[in-house]
C-alpha cells in the first residue's frame, strides 16, 4: 500500500517538473552512453592486440633450448672432487625432442587440453639470385595449426589448405616476398643449414601485423620442413599445447617440464606486456565513464535540490498529515532512482547503438588484413556494470538532498505562511 | 464525564535565540470527546505555539502532553508521524493541496497512506467526505482550479478522512472573506453537532470564537479562562 503512494507521489512530482528531469536523465543518459561505447571499443581494441599475440601462440611451448648438459659426466664419476674442464658445448643433440610422439599421446589425453600441434622450426636461406636473406620456415601440421591458431585468419592472400595439398610449397610472409619479388605460383629456392637447397612452391602469402615477423618467417607443412632439414619424419622441435583455461598454462608449464624433460614456457612468461597494456586500456576506460556519471550525478543533485525548494509547502502538508521523515526521504531517493534507472537504460540503448556506429567506421591497415572496421565488445557485463553505476551514482546524488527533505521541520513552512 | 480525547500537563516552552523569552508557562488543561474549542488571544500570545505542541509536529516542549489517553511527549518522529495520520486532522490557514494531483487524490493521500482500508474503499470514503462539505462536483478537478473557499473546503475533507480524534485549525478562516468564513464554520458546527466530531480551532476572530461551545483565553503565554 504505501509502496505505490511513494512511487506515485514520486512520479508526480517528476513529471511536475518534467524538462528538469529530462535535463537530469540526459546527463546520466550521455555518461552511460560513453561508458559503454569507451568499454566496448577498448576492449575491441584489446581483443584484438590480444588475439595478434594470444590467439597465435600456444599457451605452453615445449621445446629444447640449445645448452650444454647441466650434469656432465665427470659429475657422476667424481663426485665429491673439484675438476676443471673449461668451454663446455652443447653436444650435437640439438633441438629434437625426443620421444615426441608418446609425448603428443599423452597430452591429448589430458582432459585440460583443447589441443597439440607439433612443429619444426628450420633455419634457411631464402636464394634470390645472387643474394641469399635469411629467413625461417616453420613447419606445421596445417589443420591442427587453423583449428587452434587461426592460422587461416592470417593468410592474406592465397589459400591455406594448399599448404597441406600441394607438395612442397610454402606460404611466405607477405615482406619477405616482397624483398623477393615472389608472385603466388612462382617457384623460390631455399637453402638448408645442412647446405641442401630446395625448390619450393610459393601458395599463398601471410601477414601477422608485425612487420618485423613477416620479413623472416613463413610457413610449410610438416613433411616439407623435414625434408629440408634432411631429417625423418618423426623429427620434431616445438610442440604447442592450447589449453581450455589459459590461466592454468604457467602451473601446467612447471608440471610439463618435470614429466617431459624438455623446456617448457607459458604464454604468460613470454608475453608478459600484453596484459599490462589491457589492463591499462581498461582503467581508462572506466575512470573515464565514472567521471562523467559523477559530473551527471551533480545535476541531479541540483535538480533535486531545487526541487525541495519549490515543494517545500507539499513536503510539509505530508509531513503534516502522517508521513515520517523516512517517507519523504524514500520519495526522494525514488525520484533519483527513477532518473538513474530511465536515463542509464536509454544510455545502454544509445551506448548499443554508438558501438554499433563505431563498429561501422572502416579501419583497414597493412598490419591487419582480416579487420575491415573498428573492432568493439559487446560484452554484456559492460552493460550490467553500466547500469549498476548509474543507479549507485543517482542514489548517492539523491541521498543528500532527500535527507534534507526529510529533516524539514513542518512547522517552519506552516507559521511562515 | 466524557472522555478526555487531548490533555496537556504543565506544557512549558522557551524561544532560545537570541536570549531565552518564555512563550508559554505551565499550560495544563483537557478537551473531551465532541468539544468544539476555540483558542483566542492576541498576536503573539502563543496560541499557535500551542497548538502546534498539542499537534505533536514541534516536540521541543517541557511537560506532558495525552492523546486519546496515551503520552506523546518522548515519542520518537516515526510514531509521531502515525499518531498525526490516525488520530489528527489538520486545517491550515492556507490549504496546502498539492497541485499536482486532483482534489479527490489530495482527500485520499493520508487514508492511502494510513492503509486501513483498501484504495476503492478510500475513494468511497473520499467522495461521501467531499459530500458532506458539499464539493464532490470538482473532485476531479486540480486545486488550482477552484476558488479559496472550495479549497479550504476540500482541506477540511482531507482532514476528515481518517475519522480523526480531534479536528485541529490553526485560523481555518483567516485567508476568507465574510461569505467563505461562514460556510466553514457553518461546516465546523455541522461536524460538531452531527457527526459529535471534536475540534480545536485557533482564531483571533472573536465573532468566530463566540459561537463555539468554549473559549480557551490565551494573553502572554497563559491561559486566563
Amino acid at each position: 500500500m504505501i509502496k505505490p503512494l511513494i512511487i506515485d507521489i514520486a512520479k508526480s512530482l517528476l513529471l511536475a517538473r518534467w524538462r528538469q528531469t529530462l535535463v537530469a536523465a540526459v546527463g546520466v543518459t550521455f555518461g552511460i552512453t560513453m561508458f559503454i561505447t569507451l568499454l566496448g571499443f577498448m576492449n575491441g581494441l584489446n581483443d584484438l592486440l590480444d588475439g595478434l599475440i594470444l590467439n597465435r601462440t600456444a599457451h605452453i611451448r615445449l621445446f629444447n633450448e640449445i645448452k650444454p648438459s647441466t650434469i656432465q659426466p665427470i659429475d657422476l664419476a667424481l663426485r665429491n672432487d673439484i675438476h676443471f674442464i673449461n668451454s663446455i658445448k652443447p653436444n650435437g643433440h640439438g633441438q629434437e625432442i625426443d620421444n615426441n610422439l608418446a609425448i603428443i599421446a599423452s597430452l591429448k589425453k589430458d582432459s585440460r587440453v583443447m589441443g597439440v600441434t607439433p612443429k619444426v622450426t628450420a633455419q634457411v636461406f631464402y636464394n634470390v639470385g645472387k643474394v641469399d636473406i635469411t629467413g625461417v620456415i616453420n613447419g606445421i601440421d596445417v589443420e591442427a595449426e587453423n583449428k587452434l591458431f587461426h592460422f587461416q585468419e592470417y593468410v592474406s592472400h592465397g589459400n591455406y589448405i594448399d599448404l597441406k595439398n600441394i607438395p612442397n610449397s610454402i606460404i611466405l610472409g607477405k615482406a619477405a616476398a616482397d624483398k623477393m619479388l615472389a608472385n603466388i605460383g612462382d617457384m623460390i629456392q631455399v637453402t638448408s643449414p645442412n647446405g641442401e637447397r630446395q625448390t619450393l612452391k610459393v601458395v599463398g602469402f601471410f601477414q601477422s601485423g608485425l612487420q618485423e615477423l613477416d620479413k623472416v618467417q613463413s610457413y610449410a607443412s610438416l613433411a616439407t620442413t623435414q625434408k629440408i632439414l634432411g631429417k625423418s619424419n618423426s623429427f620434431i622441435t616445438d610442440i604447442g599445447v592450447k589449453l581450455f583455461d589459459i590461466s592454468k598454462a604457467p602451473a601446467m608449464a612447471k608440471e610439463f617440464l618435470k614429466i617431459y624433460e624438455t623446456d617448457a614456457e607459458d604464454i604468460q612468461t613470454a608475453n608478459a606486456q600484453f596484459e599490462t597494456g589491457s589492463n591499462v586500456r581498461s582503467i581508462i576506460s572506466y575512470a573515464v565513464g565514472v567521471t562523467l556519471l559523477i559530473v551527471a550525478g551533480f545535476g541531479i543533485y541540483n535538480i533535486l535540490n531545487m526541487m525541495i525548494y519549490e515543494k517545500m509547502d507539499s513536503i510539509a502538508i505530508l509531513k503534516a498529515t502522517g508521513f515520517s521523515g523516512q517517507d519523504v526521504k524514500r520519495i526522494f531517493i525514488t525520484i533519483a532512482l527513477s532518473i538513474g534507472l530511465f536515463g542509464g537504460l536509454l544510455g545502454l540503448v544509445f551506448g548499443f547503438l554508438t558501438s554499433l556506429a563505431v563498429d561501422q567506421i572502416p579501419f583497414n591497415t597493412a598490419a591487419l588484413p582480416t579487420i575491415k572496421t573498428f573492432p568493439v565488445n559487446y560484452n554484456p557485463k559492460f552493460y550490467i556494470i553500466g547500469i549498476t553505476f548509474s543507479l549507485i551514482t543517482t542514489y548517492f546524488a539523491g541521498w543528500l538532498p532527500a535527507r534534507k527533505a526529510s529533516q524539514i521541520d513542518p512547522v517552519d513552512i506552516i507559521r511562515g505562511k | 464525564m466524557s472522555k478526555i480525547i487531548l490533555e496537556a500537563k504543565d506544557i512549558e516552552k522557551s524561544f532560545h535565540d537570541p536570549i531565552t523569552i518564555p512563550i508559554l508557562k505551565k499550560i495544563s488543561f483537557s478537551i473531551n470527546k465532541g468539544d468544539f474549542v476555540s483558542v483566542i488571544g492576541k498576536s503573539g500570545c502563543g496560541k499557535s505555539t500551542l497548538l502546534y505542541i498539542l499537534s505533536t509536529m514541534d516536540t521541543d516542549y517541557e511537560g506532558q502532553l495525552y492523546i486519546d489517553q496515551e503520552l506523546m511527549t518522548g515519542k520518537k518522529e516515526k510514531e509521531l508521524a502515525r499518531v498525526r495520520n490516525e488520530k489528527i486532522g489538520f486545517v491550515f490557514q492556507f490549504h496546502y493541496l498539492l497541485n499536482e494531483f486532483s482534489v479527490l487524490k489530495n482527500v485520499m493521500l493520508p487514508a492511502i497512506k494510513l492503509a486501513k482500508y483498501s484504495i476503492q474503499e478510500i475513494e468511497h470514503r473520499a467522495y461521501e467526505k467531499l459530500k458532506i462539505l458539499d464539493i464532490e462536483k470538482e473532485a476531479l478537478k486540480k486545486p488550482n482550479q477552484l476558488s479559496g473557499g472550495q479549497k479550504q473546503r476540500v482541506a477540511i475533507a482531507r482532514a476528515l478522512i481518517n475519522d480523526p480524534f480531534i479536528i485541529m485549525g490553526d485560523e481555518p478562516t483567516g485567508n476568507l472573506d465574510k461569505k467563505n468564513s461562514d460556510i466553514v464554520f457553518d461546516i465546523f458546527t455541522n461536524l460538531a453537532e452531527t457527526f459529535k466530531q471534536t475540534l480545536l480551532i485557533v482564531t483571533h476572530d472573536n465573532e468566530f470564537a463566540s459561537k463555539t461551545q468554549r473559549i480557551i483565553e490565551m494573553s502572554d503565554g497563559r491561559i486566563l479562562s
